[in-house]
C-alpha cells in the first residue's frame, strides 16, 4: 500500500532514478488488488501474468522515459484489449476475446503504462450503482455496505481501495463522476470527441466520452494527456490541438468567475453533501475566485431527456447482439427464435428495459413524440450551458444529490435510481466537459463536487480542481 | 401514460426478445412509469427548436480510399458461435 499511495509523479521519479523497477510496482498492485478484492471485488479479471511479463520487458528504463512509464492501471470492461475477453459484465458477451485494441488503450500501452486487469461496471454501462453486474456487485471501499456508484463501479473502486494509480471508465450520463464521488477519487468526463470512443463498446454514441479516474487532479490530467486526441478510427473524433494538461495545474484561481446553478442546489440535494459544497465554495473564494448565480432554467428536463435519447441509441447498438457474430447463441427454431432467445437469456433486466424503451422512443406514432422532442429539447440544455458560460468560466455544483447509498437502496423504482445522475447527465446532453473532485464526508461518506466547462477546456477544470485540491488538502484513500 | 401488456408484446418483438408473462407485466409497469416521467417534456414549447443529434458540429469525415490493415476474413469470424469456411453460419432463413 505504500508505494501504491503515491503520486504518479513521485512513482515516476523512483522508477527513472532506478530506485523502484516497473515490475516491483506491478507485483504491489497484484498483492494490494490479491489482499482486498475479496472484500471490494472492483475486478472481472485481473491480468496478472501478463502485466508482470509486461513489466519487466519495460524494467530496462529508457532515458526518455514518460510519466506513465510502469504505472498499474485498470480498464473499464467495455474496453477491448487485444487478446482479453470483454464481456460489459453481460453474459451475452460469454466467451469473447477482443481481435483488436481500443485506441485508448493502445495509446496508453504506447506510453508504457501497464493495465493489471478489467473491472466491473454495471451491465453495459447502464445503471447508476454498480448493481446490474451480470457477475457480481462491487463495494463501495468506505464502507461495503454501500454502491460504489456507476457504471464505472470497478474503476472507482479500484482506485479507492489504492490496488492501481488509475483506471479508465466511460461516461454516459454520470458514468464517471457519480462513482468518483461515491469513491472519492477524482473522475473526468472530457469534452465528446477528445478522446476516440474506437474500441469502447457502445452504449449510446453520441454521449459516451472514455476518461481517467486517479486519486489526484494532476495524476488525472497525466491520464488524460495520454489518451486525448484525434483518431482516424472514430469519425465523431474531434480534430483539436491538444494542450499541455499539466501547465494548467498552476493553483492560481485569481479572478476565475464560478457559477452556480440555481437549479442543482434545489429539493432532492441532501444536507450534508450542501453543508460540504458551501464549505468548498467558500475555499474557492479565498483562493481569489468570483461565485455567483447562475440560471440553466431547463436542467429539471434533462433526465427525461437523457431517458428517451440513451435508450433510443442502445436499442440501435445492442442489436448487434444477436449470437451471430460473437458471444452467446442459444438456438431457437428460426433465426428470429435464436436472435430472441439468445437475447432473451443474455441480457439483464434493466438492459432490456432500455433497448424496448428506445425502440418505442423511435418506433412509428412515438417518433416525433419522443424522440424527436427529446432532441429539441436537448438543444435548450445546450443553449443554457452557452448562455452561462458567457458569464461564467466555469459552473460548479455536487456531483450527486447523495453520498453512497446501500445496496437494494434504489433498485425497486427506476425513476429513483435515474435521479441520481440529474446533475450529471445535463453535461453530456450538452457534450462539455466536467470533473468530479472530493470534497469532504457527509456521515463518514465521501462527496463530490463538479465543475463543469466550457467544450475542449479541460485546462480550466484541471486547473480549478487542482487549485481547489491543493488548498483543501489531498484526499485520503479508503482504509481497508 | 400508461402502456399496456399487448404493446410490450409489441415492442419485445421488435426489440427481438421473448419475455415471460411475469416480465410483461412487469416491463408494462416500469415503461409506464418511465413514459409517465417524460411526458414533462410536452410541456414544453420546442415548436422553433432545432433537434441535436450530436454536440459537435459535426460534417462528413472523408479519407483517401486506400486498403489498409486490419482483421482478415479469418480473425473476423473467430468469435462466432458457429462458422463454417471463414462464414457466419445461422439457422435456416427460408424453408424448404
Amino acid at each position: 500500500m505504500s508505494l501504491l499511495n503515491s503520486s504518479i509523479r513521485d512513482l515516476h521519479t523512483k522508477i527513472t532514478s532506478k530506485e523502484i523497477k516497473p515490475s516491483e510496482l506491478v507485483s504491489a498492485s497484484l498483492e494490494r488488488i490479491a489482499a482486498t478484492d475479496e472484500k471490494v471485488k472492483a475486478f472481472l479479471l485481473v491480468t496478472g501474468e501478463e502485466a508482470l511479463e509486461r513489466a519487466k520487458q519495460l524494467d530496462d528504463v529508457p532515458a526518455d522515459a514518460g510519466l506513465l512509464y510502469g504505472i498499474p492501471g485498470a480498464l473499464k470492461d467495455n474496453l477491448n484489449v487485444k487478446g482479453q475477453p470483454t464481456t460489459c459484465a453481460s453474459k451475452i458477451l460469454t466467451g469473447y476475446v477482443s481481435a483488436y485494441d481500443a485506441t485508448a488503450v493502445s495509446k496508453l500501452n504506447e506510453t508504457g503504462a501497464i493495465s493489471v486487469g478489467k473491472t466491473n461496471m454495471d451491465e453495459f454501462a447502464m445503471g447508476s450503482s454498480g448493481e446490474n453486474s451480470a457477475f457480481f456487485p462491487t463495494r463501495n471501499p468506505w464502507d461495503p455496505d454501500r454502491v460504489p456508484g456507476g457504471s464505472s463501479s470497478g474503476s472507482a473502486a479500484t482506485v479507492a481501495a489504492g490496488q492501481v494509480l488509475f483506471s479508465l471508465g466511460s461516461d454516459t450520463g454520470g458514468s464517471i463522476r457519480q462513482p468518483a464521488a461515491y469513491c472519492g477519487v477524482v473522475g473526468l468526463k472530457p469534452t465528446y470527441g477528445l478522446v476516440s470512443r474506437f474500441g469502447l463498446i457502445a452504449y449510446a454514441s453520441s454521449l459516451d466520452q472514455i476518461g481517467p479516474f486517479t486519486q489526484t487532479v494532476e495524476d488525472n490530467a497525466i491520464v488524460l494527456q495520454a489518451i486525448a486526441g484525434h483518431d482516424r478510427y472514430d469519425s465523431t473524433s474531434a480534430n483539436v490541438d491538444i494542450p499541455n494538461y499539466l501547465n494548467a495545474l498552476t493553483g492560481d484561481i485569481k479572478g476565475l468567475r464560478i457559477g452556480l446553478p440555481q437549479e442543482y442546489f434545489g429539493e432532492g440535494l441532501d444536507a450534508g453533501v450542501r453543508e460540504q459544497i458551501n464549505k468548498a465554495i467558500r475555499v474557492l473564494e479565498s483562493l481569489g475566485a468570483t461565485v455567483g448565480e447562475v440560471s440553466l432554467p431547463h436542467s429539471e428536463y434533462a433526465v427525461a431527456t437523457y431517458y428517451l435519447i440513451a435508450p433510443a441509441e442502445a436499442s440501435s447498438n445492442l442489436a448487434r447482439f444477436d449470437g451471430v457474430r460473437y458471444g452467446l447463441r442459444v438456438e431457437g427454431e428460426s433465426l428470429i427464435d435464436m436472435y430472441k432467445n439468445t437475447r432473451a437469456e443474455g441480457f439483464g433486466e434493466e438492459v432490456k428495459r432500455r433497448i424496448m424503451l428506445g425502440t418505442y422512443a423511435l418506433s412509428s406514432g412515438y417518433y416525433d413524440d419522443y424522440y424527436l422532442r427529446a432532441q429539441k429539447v436537448r438543444t435548450l440544455i445546450r443553449q443554457d450551458f452557452d448562455n452561462a458560460f458567457e458569464q461564467y468560466d466555469v459552473i460548479l455544483s455536487p456531483t450527486a444529490p447523495t453520498t453512497a447509498f446501500k445496496f437494494g437502496g434504489k433498485t425497486e423504482d427506476p425513476i429513483t435510481m435515474y435521479l441520481n445522475d440529474i446533475y450529471t447527465i445535463p453535461v453530456n446532453l450538452a457534450g462539455i466537459p466536467a470533473i468530479s473532485v472530493p470534497c469532504g464526508f457527509a456521515d463518514g461518506l465521501p462527496v463530490g463536487l463538479q465543475f463543469i466547462g466550457k467544450a475542449f477546456d479541460e485546462s480550466t477544470l484541471l486547473r480549478v480542481a487542482h487549485a481547489f485540491e491543493q488548498a483543501n488538502g489531498v484526499f485520503a484513500r479508503a482504509s481497508l | 401514460m400508461s402502456i399496456t401488456v399487448k404493446e410490450v408484446e409489441h415492442i419485445a418483438n421488435l426489440s427481438r426478445l421473448t419475455l415471460t408473462e411475469e416480465d410483461k407485466l412487469s416491463y408494462a409497469e416500469t415503461m409506464g412509469r418511465i413514459l409517465d416521467f417524460a411526458t414533462q417534456l410536452q410541456t414544453l414549447d420546442v415548436a422553433n427548436v432545432e433537434p441535436t443529434t450530436h454536440s459537435l458540429p459535426l460534417k462528413n469525415v472523408l479519407r483517401e480510399d486506400t486498403a489498409g490493415k486490419w482483421l482478415n476474413q479469418q480473425e473476423a469470424v473467430s468469435q462466432a458461435p458457429d462458422q463454417e469456411n471463414g462464414q457466419f453460419r445461422v439457422p435456416a432463413v427460408m424453408e424448404g
